[in-house]
């Protein structure tokens, strides 16, 4: 029997710089928004909690099968959730893994999906301010997210211009499980105040729109259930293309976070064949599909894919191209990925270098 | 390749595990109801710490909807992924003849029998009547 | 011409001898099927004016340039697909086809009442026996159910069981539950008893959104979306269990797009590892469940480089069997005889035009069989 030996992608010779753009920081306890609250909204959390459109209040609606998705040596000694002690952060990940910038991606209470739009919308904006007193300020290595209530366009565009020009911001904020797909024109206002800032939107898997998790029903499984942020990712890139918005915003970038990679080429591929063939329906698209992903879209690593053979990973980078891939760990949850072991291919210096940091340095255009 | 005595059987109560280092490895020790077993601490996968794992059953099936869980404290899910380990193999579940951790040989000696280099060799006093874990690496 | 060589013969020549797995015949009207109905149904037809109805599927609105080739329109405003010898002379002669089957895409299968819909789709198999099967003898058929009303369907498979002509049991991708649902298991049960494969074609009888973010505003959306439904659906398939009960059906995707498969191996698989105790049925890796049970028609390959993707594909699941000859008549998916692209090799090609299909369709190698002792 031969043992496989773990070989490190190369990251390890040298000593590891890296971006992380995908970060999740939790609360200690939620009493932590509190002071950029309501008093009004305290009191609503504490008596109805988040009311979203799935079976249960607090909980997913599909258990995981790591707690709270996440990695099990994750838990701060001090109690707390993953990602609330930023003690453990530094010394487990920032420090060891070469951090130099992490962006933060805050999850809790899945503010967008709020069926209370005035309370999604409170949340969002006491968990930006959360993110910068708690986070940034404390450490310089972390960056903020500027969350939004999609649903409310008009408060997601005071948010987003309340934020512009803050250096601790690089981005905005949504999950895909929008109301409606996201491409649609009523989101268009919040594509405009992206523009306006000069912020990418980051679109992170989560959210829960009510609509079943497939076309065709929900899945009974985590396993399926798991699988399905890359079906609602195409889904979500799709529109964007197909309304138009990247036509009528081309200074507008979009990072898709933890969808995976290996549907980028088939569905770019997909939507220009078939575009070619009813692009009568869609006359405001003036070129094909797949120019608007490629000069307008990026994409996060994790979870980095793992073909049968390196040759494959190398082909499918080759094919997506290596500049739009932003290296993530999604610390602390349990799919992490390490940036020593995750791709598992031979990588040049330079590869290396461009996907664990180039790239995301010139992307959010940090120093 | 050299023996180590790396604890007392004592310090290791069974369904619990103690990580000890040796020669710069860091290596699992598993008691599994009285039964030790020695595993690296690093997962073949992307390198997690092994031993902050669960320990688990193994659950299998007839058929689907039937779950036959067996072997309690047998496995160890991996922090991380959550790849499944035998403990006596160290074998992964989903990939036996590709994926395992390594294993090493070990032993569980009473103090009388280990030879005098080996008692010295070792940073916590060796006395006869206990019983040590022994472990080649 | 010998193994190994490149099969570049142009034209229609090299696909001779081809089992084309998706041909779609239209329904033209209800009218059709009024012979095939009792009298109470009879009555309802014409108090309820159910045949002024056009039950065209949403999945392919009748005009879309997707939904015919423009060559093969039919005079007079016909519905694609309403000919046979339209369909003869676009494709089975010309491409001297051993076999066609015929997947007919009828609002039948969709209806929400579970009687009204076994009903129509009980004439429509009766139908399409009378005057597709029985008129040319290359002709095959996949058995039209209404999936969601189980017992309805399983009796009706039952009813076309003796009938070899009907050599597979038909499924759009997304209807009313996820296709790995145990209430659908009697049909997975009677399909791998008769030698059925499971057919499940793109589209939707819109019980939901076609996707997780809603209601996409253009056609487009929805047919690209069609890929997506497929990598949902076989993950349902092997997570509930389909295959571990059924270790003799197969599973035919049909008009799937094809390379979505690559990736959809590579996440299946690897999430099964982490998750597996969830679903210990799953005892081996997606990826292998489905190069054993799944098969896949060709039209359409969702590539620029189609040959090159052929071969990607190969190199990825590991088998060159997975592939199933097709043209998706009358849906427009490609041009001239260009059904397969150039550039693969002459045993390749083989296996794809016929020999993949014969090991896919145990009902059809009966017929070759009984063919050759007639010969
Ligand atoms: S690091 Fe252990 S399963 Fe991935």
């Amino acid at each position: 029997m031969s043992i496989v030996e773990l070989e490190r992608s190369g990251a390890a010779r040298s000593r590891l710089r890296i971006i992380d753009c995908d970060i999740h920081p939790a609360m200690t306890s939620w009493t932590e928004v509190h002071p950029y609250l309501a008093k009004q909204w305290i009191d609503h959390l504490s008596v109805y909690g988040s009311h979203l459109r799935h079976a249960f209040s607090e909980a997913l609606s599909h258990p995981r099968m790591s707690p709270d998705a996440a990695r099990v040596d994750a838990y701060p000694e001090e109690g707390g959730p993953p990602g609330s002690s930023l003690e453990l952060m530094r010394t487990q990940h920032l420090d060891p893994n070469g951090v130099e910038t992490g962006m933060l991606i805050p999850l809790r209470w899945n503010p967008g999906s709020q069926r209370n739009l005035d309370f999604g919308v409170a949340l969002t904006q006491a968990m930006n301010t959360w993110q910068v007193e708690r986070w940034v300020k404390n450490e310089p290595r972390l960056r903020a997210s500027v969350l939004i209530a999609q649903e409310d366009t008009g408060a997601s565009v005071a948010e987003i211009d309340a934020r512009a020009g803050d250096p601790n911001f690089t981005q905005i904020l949504v999950l895909p499980k929008t109301d409606e797909p996201f491409g649609r024109r009523r989101y268009w206002p919040i594509f405009e105040a992206a523009v306006r800032s000069n912020l990418p939107i980051a679109i992170h898997v989560g959210g829960t729109n009510g609509h079943p998790s497939t076309g065709g029903g929900w899945a009974s499984y985590y396993m399926e259930e798991h699988n399905t942020v890359a079906e609602t990712m195409q889904a979500i890139l799709t529109s964007l293309v197909f309304e138009g918005v990247f036509e009528r915003f081309p200074q507008l970038r979009v990072v898709i976070m933890e969808g995976g990679l290996g549907w980028i080429p088939s569905l770019t591929a997909r939507m220009d064949k078939h575009w070619s063939r009813l692009r009568s329906e869609v006359p405001h698209l003036k070129r094909p599909p797949s120019e608007y992903i490629r000069e307008q879209v990026w994409f996060t690593t994790q979870p980095m894919e793992e073909p049968g053979t390196a040759a494959q990973l190398i082909d499918l980078f080759d094919r997506i191209g290596w500049d739009r891939l932003l290296f993530s760990t999604d610390y602390p949850h349990w799919d992490f990925d390490d940036p020593r072991y995750a791709f598992r291919a031979n990588l040049s210096e330079a590869q290396r270098d461009q996907l664990l940091y180039g790239n995301a340095q010139a992307f959010y255009g940090l120093p | 390749m050299a023996r180590h005595v790396v604890a007392t059987v004592d310090d290791i109560p069974a369904g619990q595990r103690m990580l000890v280092k040796v020669g710069g490895r860091e290596i699992g020790i598993f008691n599994i109801g009285g039964e030790f077993f020695a595993v690296s601490n690093r997962c073949p996968h992307e390198g997690a710490s092994l031993c902050k794992g669960r320990i688990v059953g193994l659950v299998e099936s007839s058929e689907p909807g039937s779950y036959q869980f067996s072997r309690r404290g047998e496995l160890l899910r991996c922090p991380w992924h959550g790849w499944e380990f035998d403990l006596r193999t160290g074998k992964s579940w989903c990939e036996p003849d590709r994926t395992k951790v390594r294993s090493y040989d070990l032993k569980v000696e009473p103090g009388g029998a280990l030879v005098e280099g080996e008692l010295q060799a070792e940073t916590f006093p060796v006395v006869i009547e206990k019983q040590y874990v022994v472990i080649e690496v | 011409m010998a193994d190994g060589e490149m099969a570049n013969a142009k034209g229609p020549g090299r696909y001779a001898g081809a089992i084309d797995c998706d041909l779609h015949p239209a329904v033209p009207g209800m009218n059709v099927l009024l012979p095939y109905l009792d009298e109470y149904w009879r009555e309802m037809v014409s108090v309820r004016a159910l045949d002024r109805l056009n039950l065209a599927l949403t999945s392919y609105p009748q005009n879309a340039p997707l939904s015919c080739r423009p060559d093969w329109k039919l005079a007079d405003g016909e519905k694609p697909g309403a000919s046979l010898q339209a369909m003869q002379e676009h494709v089975l002669d010309r491409y001297q086809q051993r076999f066609g089957i015929l997947n007919c895409l009828y609002g039948a299968q969709v209806m929400h009442s579970g009687d009204m819909a076994a009903v129509f789709c009980r004439a429509t198999n009766d139908w399409i026996r009378d005057e597709w099967l029985s008129r040319d003898p290359r002709l095959r058929a996949s058995i039209v159910i209404a999936a969601h009303s189980t017992e309805h369907a399983v009796a009706e498979i039952e009813r076309r069981a003796d009938d070899m002509r009907f050599v597979q049991v038909l499924m759009l991708v997304s209807g009313e539950v996820t296709l790995g649902r145990r209430q659908l298991w009697p049909i997975y049960r009677l399909a791998e008893k008769h030698g059925l494969p499971v057919g499940i074609h793109a589209g939707s009888a819109y019980r939901y959104a076609p996707t997780a973010v809603g209601w996409p505003s253009y056609f487009v959306e929805d047919y690209v979306s069609q890929s997506a439904a497929f990598e949902n659906q076989l993950q349902s398939m092997i997570s509930e269990g389909v295959f571990a009960k059924f270790p003799g059906l197969k599973v035919v995707a049909i008009e799937s797009g094809l390379t979505w498969l690559s990736g959809f191996a590579w996440r299946a698989d690897k999430t099964w590892k982490g998750v597996r105790a969830e679903v210990p049925w799953v005892t081996r890796a997606p990826s292998e469940i489905v190069r054993e049970h799944v098969r896949f028609t060709v039209q359409p390959i969702d590539a620029t480089d189609e040959a090159a993707a052929i071969l990607r594909l190969i190199d990825h699941l590991r088998s060159d069997e997975l592939f199933l000859f097709s043209t998706d008549y009358p849906h427009w998916q490609f041009d001239g005889d260009a059904a397969l692209p150039d550039g693969l090799s002459a045993s390749l090609l083989r296996k794809i035009v016929s020999d993949n299909a014969l090991a896919t369709y145990p009902r059809l190698v009966k017929a070759d069989r009984a063919m050759e002792i007639a010969v």
